[in-house]
């Protein structure tokens, strides 16, 4: 019995001819206008990574089941790799590249789940983080079990949860002003630099940066 | 406050949040479909749809000549086979002549696009010729000619791949003599990593001759020596790149076809080819956890002394060898501990079937006995009338031991994992006494860190590390570990901060380029802490000596005298003598250009018995774990919810505490996904739910509240004495589940996963036998009186 039959699924791909022309649309993004050129198949997740560079967003399963392409459309999380480019014109599209205020700042959140354990592969963050900034601003302090229930679309197989949710109720103390206790973070340390005090008259320093040595 | 151990904010025992968490928080983390190459082609693989078949004809001409598509590869008797072990490298980058399971590489194909590549897929016409599936591990035991073989090369005369016998003591004797005897046969269905990031590969052949490969991979230093061998190039032709990697859990420890077919189609094109791959190819070509058979006898004393064991694993290894030899020893040799008895037989045997390889995943190859052993061992411990905890607390290996097959215990904590979890739980106002569809059960785990010897029979130390210090100071660690999500490059450069007495952030780690990093042999077998951890140490420790010596010489005090600390070089006889580190480097520097040095481990000392297989399992050291967990069940639906974790892990040190507890939640996720609700199911042969829609695992509300108590042993020989925690921590979690739901209705699960519909039906069963009790009690009261 011979069979040509190939594997993937019961449809079939089109080929160049058949698919449609692409069409430009507008959309706003992180709080830009941009121009993008799709097909009316095209999904948010590829004109977000492919066409316009914003790579943070990751694509997990591309069938809506991982929660990784979260972002935020009108301020609410969706999920990007269901979501139209097409009927996302209009509306104000936010990722993970737009959370951290400014420069190196970071977000509360993203700040919580870096220190707090809540990122380690660090793939499904970016959809965790969006998810979580979207339910703290909605709801500043929201019981562990909502914050469960809220994040349960995403899926994360690094951390057990536990420490995600940790993050977010850390983040969602801050946010509410409250003091946070922190974890020794790699960024706010004395480092030992030029000067320092030195013993006296053990020896003559020979100085930083080109000065004469001894 | 105690004053600091370490001599570093950032160094041993301090809790660091990992130092790549910020590029990964904001986004800005590279993975391998991240990089945008100029000039991309998209490939795609067309996969097999049989299982088993003959390729009568292959037809690419009308791919060939689509619009967009520049190149098409197939199969091809030239190409040497390859595959992660020496011993069984039986994978082929491309089908020659049949295909094995579906979702076998058929063609690659490179086109400008991604629509354009699958269309071309579907436009090559493949002629097969079904040949019989070997569909169950029983199947592949039968004798069979050898064209229904899946590998003709093997040395049997069916498709077993791998039989391991060993026998210690007299195990028949052992257990004629006992007073108690529990056995059981056990089924587990294949479980997968189910990493969040799929597959991704980039290959370029460049101009120059030289082939470049980003991968998503635990093991570039494998994947290079495969590259080499399949593109028949010398390993300096070749680099392999790292990029950030979403996830691995072993799922990405092969050398794997489509990293072969992405370089090939970059050969023919001169151009990068990335192969993207979607959810469902990454479920098609598993490499996930073995389907396995374990019939397991157990017997003891009347005091409760373990007396043997005896052991049997059938496993099923899918299509390929792929670790598949490792874990056959595995699931025997990893048993032997924690406990201590004389008498100890193991068969295993690995089949080829057509199902989707097999390989290595979190716990490798320890998981399933481990959980048959410990379950079973809550069955002797009811029979002798003695509480489960103090069953295991009687039979312990104590530290600095050998076991019976010649495995070397140096650090062992076990009896305090038990002794902190038996006493955080309340275990024993609760074991036995609450109430019913409530349940506390316990178990115990133990593993390699690291495999003590290689799995190339050469000279190459299994990691090295290179630092480089310049004038400003800031210290480079170069080691081709690779970072996983794990946090090596986090735990590389805390034993090179506190050495040298600098905060983290003046470390800089970089582990993923195989032209500047030297060889790790990469994140498996749970060797990275304490081989990749040992060689930056040491070369750390070099430099010191090169600071404290320029020290010396801009103070006049000796140079033995002098250690780092806290950002100085500080005379330890009087701490008021002490340079700054800047002022320190720039002295050592002076005239002689930058400080490197370089630190390696090696081997092990030599160790092991000399019986066939002795090196299997075999580690310069073994972590150690004590769980209980506290579980509802509900006997109206057999619904399990596990309600709370304590557990216990022997990590040696705790480098970085939080690091150690982030691995053991993650662990006990994983195996708690096992336990309760994933499945990998086969339709014959066929993967038949390649999707996380239908492939479950644990969510956010269906994880228990967990207790994390960190046991420091000390190892001798481990980095600042430590060792493991990235798997060992996955082994007590089944059992103890296990063993809790025991205790809460009064069944023992001898499948798994614990889905409510076994649960109940193992409830239904318990009440229907004890309701035939009562009535044969009731019709025959003498019966009751004897």
């Amino acid at each position: 019995m011979a069979e040509t039959q190939p594997l993937r699924g019961p449809f079939r791909v089109p080929s160049a001819a058949d698919r449609p022309p692409k069409q430009v649309v507008r959309l706003n993004v992180n709080g830009h206008a941009r121009e993008v050129a799709v097909r009316p198949s095209d999904v948010l997740l590829d004109t977000l990574r492919d066409d316009l560079g914003l790579t943070g967003t990751t694509r997990g399963c591309d069938m809506g089941t991982c929660g990784c392409c979260t972002v935020h459309v009108d301020g609410r999380p969706v999920l990007s790799c269901l979501t139209l480019t097409l009927l996302a014109e209009g509306a104000e599209i936010r990722t993970i590249e737009d959370v951290a205020p400014a420069g190196t700042d970071l977000h509360p959140v993203q700040r919580a789940f870096a220190q707090h354990g809540g990122s380690q592969c660090g793939f499904c963050t970016p959809g965790f983080i969006m998810t979580s900034v979207a339910l703290l601003a909605r709801h500043p302090d929201p019981s562990d079990e909502e914050i469960r229930r809220e994040i349960s679309g995403n899926m994360c197989r690094c951390t057990g949860y536990n420490k995600i949710v940790e993050s977010v109720r850390v983040a969602a103390a801050e946010l509410r002003g409250e003091e946070v206790a922190s974890v020794a973070s790699p960024g706010d340390l004395d480092v030992p630099r030029g000067a320092y005090d030195k013993p006296a008259g053990a020896y003559r320093s020979n100085g930083h940066g080109g000065g004469k040595s001894r | 406050m105690t004053p600091r151990e370490s001599r570093s904010p950032h160094g041993v025992g301090q809790r660091v949040p990992l130092i790549d968490g910020p590029s990964k928080v904001t986004g800005s983390a590279v993975y391998t479909d991240d990089i945008r190459l100029p000039g991309t082609l998209v490939g795609k693989i067309l996969r097999s749809p049989h299982a088993h078949a003959k390729i009568v004809s292959i037809d690419t001409s009308a791919a060939e000549s689509m619009p967009g598509v520049r190149a098409v590869v197939t199969g091809s008797r030239d190409l040497r086979t390859f595959g992660v072990l020496p011993i069984s490298k039986d994978e082929v980058a491309l089908a020659v002549d049949k295909v094995i399971y579906v979702g076998d590489c058929v063609a690659g194909v490179a086109a400008d696009d991604e629509e354009t590549a699958l269309a071309a897929c579907e436009a090559i016409r493949v002629e097969y010729e079904p040949l019989p599936i070997v569909g169950k591990a029983d199947d592949a035991l039968k004798e069979c000619p050898p064209e229904q073989k899946l590998h003709p090369g093997t040395r049997h005369s069916s498709n077993l791949q791998k039989q391991v016998d060993q026998n210690f003591g007299d195990v028949d004797a052992a257990f004629a003599g006992a007073d108690h005897v529990a056995k059981g046969n056990f089924r587990f269905v294949g479980v997968t990593h189910a990493f969040t990031e799929p597959h991704c590969v980039i290959a370029h052949f460049e101009p120059t001759g030289r082939l470049t490969v980003w991968s998503a991979t635990q093991v570039p230093h494998y994947l290079h020596r495969d590259l080499a061998a399949v593109m028949d190039l010398p390993m300096h032709r070749i680099r392999v790149i790292r990029p950030m990697v979403g996830g691995a859990f072993g799922g990405k420890s092969d050398p794997f076809p489509h990293e072969m077919i992405a370089a090939l189609l970059s050969r023919r094109t001169g151009r990068p080819v990335k192969i993207r791959f979607d959810r469902e190819e990454v479920f098609l070509t598993n490499h996930g956890r073995h389907p396995t058979k374990t019939s397991i006898g157990v017997a003891c004393d009347g005091n409760g002394k373990l007396l043997g064991l005896d052991l049997d694993a059938l496993i099923d290894g899918g299509a390929w060898g792929s670790f598949g030899v490792v874990t056959t020893y595995y699931n025997g040799v990893l048993s032997v501990g924690p406990y201590r008895f004389d008498n100890f037989r193991y068969r295993g045997r690995r089949v080829y079937t057509n199902k989707p390889p097999c390989g290595a995943m979190r716990g490798h190859g320890a998981v399933n006995s481990r959980f048959a052993f410990e379950v079973l061992i809550d069955e002797l411990a009811e029979k002798c009338g003695v509480d489960a905890a103090e069953f295991r607390l009687r039979n312990l290996l104590p530290p600095n031991t050998t076991t019976l097959n010649g495995f070397r215990i140096t650090s062992n904590g076990t009896e305090e994992c038990i002794r902190r979890v038996v006493e955080a739980s309340d275990w024993k106002s609760k074991r036995g006494k609450l109430p019913y569809g409530r349940g506390i059960g316990i178990a115990c785990g133990f593993y390699i860190s690291g495999s003590a010897l290689r799995i190339n029979w050469n000279k190459v130390p299994q990691s090295t590390a290179h630092l480089k210090i310049d004038m400003d100071g800031g210290v480079t660690v170069h080691c081709m570990a690779a970072e996983i999500g794990q946090g090596s490059d986090t735990m590389l450069a805390q034993c090179v901060a506190e050495v040298l007495g600098l905060p983290i952030e003046w470390i800089r780690v970089f582990s993923r380029d195989s032209d500047l990093d030297p060889i790790d042999l990469g994140s498996y077998s749970s060797r990275v802490t304490f081989m990749a951890g040992n060689a930056a140490r040491r070369a750390a420790e070099v430099i010191r000596g090169k600071l404290c010596a320029a020290a010396a010489r801009l103070t006049g005090y000796d140079a033995e005298g002098f250690d780092t600390r806290d950002g100085h070089v500080v005379w330890l006889p009087n701490p008021a003598i002490r340079v700054p580190y800047l002022d320190a480097v720039l002295e050592a520097i002076a005239g002689k250009g930058a400080l490197i040095a370089k630190g390696c481990y090696h081997d092990a000392p030599p160790m092991g018995g000399s019986h066939k297989g002795a090196a299997a399992g075999l580690s310069p050291t073994y972590s150690f774990q004590s769980y209980v967990t506290e579980t509802e069940v509900d006997p109206e639906t057999g619904f399990v919810k596990p309600v709370k974790v304590w557990a216990a892990h022997d990590c040696g040190k705790a480098l970085n505490p939080l690091a150690v507890e982030m691995q053991i939640e993650g662990c006990l996720h994983m195996g708690l996904g096992q336990a309760l609700m994933e499945s990998f199911g086969y339709n014959r042969a066929t993967v038949g739910n390649p999707s996380f829609l239908d492939y479950k695992i644990p969510g956010p509300l269906e994880m228990p509240d967990v207790e994390v108590h960190i046991v420091e042993s000390n190892d001798p020989e481990g980095p600042f004495g430590a060792k493991e925690a990235g798997e060992g921590p996955l082994l007590p979690i089944l059992p103890s589940l296990a063993n809790a739901v025991r205790d809460a209705v009064g069944i023992t699960m001898y499948e798994l996963p614990m889905t409510p519909d076994r649960v109940l039906k193992e409830i239904e069963k318990k009440e229907r036998a004890s309701a035939v009790r009562e009535a044969s009690e009731a019709a025959n009261p003498k019966e009751t009186v004897r």
